[in-house]
């Protein structure tokens, strides 16, 4: 959206948020300028169907899992800082930053990435991925080639592969054990440019 | 007062003399007395030697932003449906294992899509790496020194007092004399030599037109014109695209008959040599066009037929899907690539923004238009591919050509 003048004054707690994120500012400037592309009526929030406005998103499976992902659990508007908050979980890690003890862990460390795609799975944030839960993902990632056998027993072995204290369910720490193996800084990460 | 009206006199007079003298005769001729390439190298010196400055000015003031022309996130290769596809195929087949990282991909895909779209980018104007010193394209550049700003202040003066006026009054001389000269050429029977005088009447309006534009034009590999009987196709970025092409060679064009003064123009135009001019109901009807494009085409003594298959302006950054109704007339495909330097001028209509008359002022006060021109080597459609494989043969042709993105959408 290069025609337009908007600065950084436009931008509430511009400086903390570039901390908090660590976005440089004219990624900031950038994301801004796309959320006012989003929020078509102005209002200064985004709603689940301002989303619903971009196209690839229609296109892929888990698109309306994405979305809920940028609302809190009982809010229905997401406003900037939160926007750009979420955003930030698909920075590649900085392998050069310091960390000082007091500092809180950056939000795009391995940890806090698997947090978010725990997330995506676990809708009703009880802490675990039930079966039922495992098998929503699988249904609208695989479509309707599969069987609903088939759907059953790849549910199945995905469980009993995670599962480690057997109770059924996917915890997060089984989760992150099962994910030691992936590079989930490459995986969930977008490449903003310089 | 009278001898503020001989002045005003005198002055005129010489401003025409100067006009026709320097710049319709030559035009009528074809030739150039090469003020236009020293104007262009005295800007470019001038511009390099503003980035320098920004630059240091930039590492000076680390606050201020630093401008993203490329968009802000670089994507990886790969289409979502592909990817879909696989995923898909695969577990049908083997029933097999699904990972749980099965899903990062779409994630992925989808935060990508949220952050950046690649086709509205393309609606906008493209953004500059550095500040070329007009005020409409200065958005993250602050006051960065007095010299800079000095330069800016003259290049001002410059294009709003002196360039300006000038370009209208050539812009008005071009105009009337289409029409007046089309028109004329129009009484005469049909002959060859009416159609060699109607060549030479068009080539030179469009000449002084694009003068008026202070436009320069380099062509590369001529001998890809496009021959008489085939079409010719280019990517669409301003309706001065049409400008450009027919200062070297005179084309058909297929269009709308609009009211006002393109009716005017169109009409006196249609009498000298044909064009392919529709009613607006007309258009929709897609066989009527599609069979009047190719009776125009089967007589191969018709003048070339220029279309834009994109259909609406792009902003010069990348190609858009090509329509495949103009591959499907048949004969042969002359494509053409236009890239504009933005360096000189923003060439790009947004016309959700700016109407013509807006667009046409700004054109007329930037400093000036570079355009490279590529005619490629002709190509028909081949066995065994449809219209649409064909059209994105040549979409891939010309955007590699142009040096621009070719987007699969």
């Amino acid at each position: 959206m290069g025609s337009s003048s908007s600065s950084m004054d436009n931008i509430p707690n511009a400086e903390e948020l570039m901390q908090e994120t660590g976005f440089s500012a004219a990624h900031l400037l950038r994301l801004y300028e796309r959320f006012e592309f989003l929020d078509k009526d102005q209002t200064g929030e985004l709603r689940p169907e301002d989303f619903g406005a971009v196209g690839g998103l229609a296109l892929n499976p888990i698109g309306d899992r994405i979305i809920s992902a940028f609302f809190s659990p009982g809010r229905e508007t997401v406003d900037f800082p939160s926007f750009v908050r979420v955003l930030a979980h698909f920075r590649p890690n900085d392998t050069n930053r310091t960390r000082n003890g007091t500092q809180q862990e950056p939000v795009n460390s391995r940890t806090r990435k698997l947090k978010f795609a725990f997330q995506l799975y676990d809708q009703d944030r009880d802490g675990k991925i039930s079966r039922a839960e495992l098998l929503q993902v699988l249904r609208a990632m695989l479509g309707i080639q599969v069987t609903e056998e088939q759907l059953q027993s790849i549910a199945e072995r995905a469980i009993q592969e995670a599962d480690l204290d057997r109770d059924d369910a996917i915890s997060f720490d089984e989760f992150r054990k099962s994910l030691e193996k992936v590079n989930i800084d490459h995986k969930m990460s977008i490449r903003f440019l310089k | 007062m009278d001898d503020l009206w001989c002045v005003a006199a005198g002055v005129f007079q010489v401003w025409m003399f100067v006009v026709v003298f320097f710049i319709m005769l030559p035009a009528m001729f074809g030739l150039s007395l090469g003020v236009t390439g020293v104007y262009i190298q005295i800007l470019v010196r001038i511009l390099e030697w503003a980035t320098l400055r920004i630059q240091r000015g930039r590492q000076q003031q680390p606050s201020v932003p630093v401008p993203l022309p490329n968009g802000i996130i670089e994507r990886a290769g790969g289409s979502m449906e592909e990817e879909m596809e696989q995923l898909r195929s695969s577990r049908s087949l083997a029933g097999g294992e699904f990972a749980l990282s099965d899903v990062f991909y779409f994630y992925k895909k989808g935060v990508e899509s949220i952050v950046d779209d690649q086709v509205t980018q393309r609606f906008s104007s493209e953004e500059l790496a550095s500040w070329n010193l007009l005020t409409r394209t200065n958005q993250n550049f602050r006051y960065i020194s007095l010299r800079l700003t000095v330069i800016w202040g003259l290049g001002v003066f410059v294009r709003y007092c002196v360039l300006f006026p000038l370009r209208i009054t050539l812009a008005i001389i071009g105009l009337s004399w289409l029409v007046i000269g089309t028109t004329l050429v129009g009484f005469l029977p049909e002959s060859s030599e009416k159609n060699w005088l109607s060549e030479l009447v068009h080539l030179t309006c469009y000449r002084i037109c694009a003068r008026g534009l202070s436009a320069t034009i380099h062509y590369h590999n001529k001998e890809n014109k496009p021959q008489k009987g085939g079409i010719c196709v280019v990517n669409h970025t301003t309706p001065i695209d049409v400008v450009i092409l027919a200062n070297d060679g005179c084309y058909a064009m297929v269009g709308q008959i609009h009211g006002g003064l393109m009716g005017v123009i169109q009409r006196s135009r249609v009498r000298s040599c044909p064009h392919v001019w529709f009613e607006r109901s007309e258009m929709k009807d897609r066989h009527t066009v599609t069979s009047r494009l190719r009776a125009h085409v089967a007589a191969k003594t018709k003048l070339p037929i220029l279309i834009f298959p994109e259909g609406t302006c792009i902003n010069n950054t990348s190609v858009m899907m090509f329509k495949k109704g103009s591959f499907e007339i048949g004969g042969t495909i002359y494509p053409v690539a236009i890239k504009y330097d933005p360096r000189f001028g923003d060439a790009f209509w947004n016309s959700s923004k700016y109407n013509m008359v807006s667009y046409l002022l700004r054109m007329m006060t930037s400093w000036a238009i570079v355009v490279n021109v590529w005619y490629l080597p002709p190509m028909t459609i081949q066995d065994g591919e449809d219209a649409a494989q064909f059209a994105n043969r040549v979409k891939s042709a010309i955007a590699e050509q142009g040096g621009l993105l070719d987007l699969a959408l």
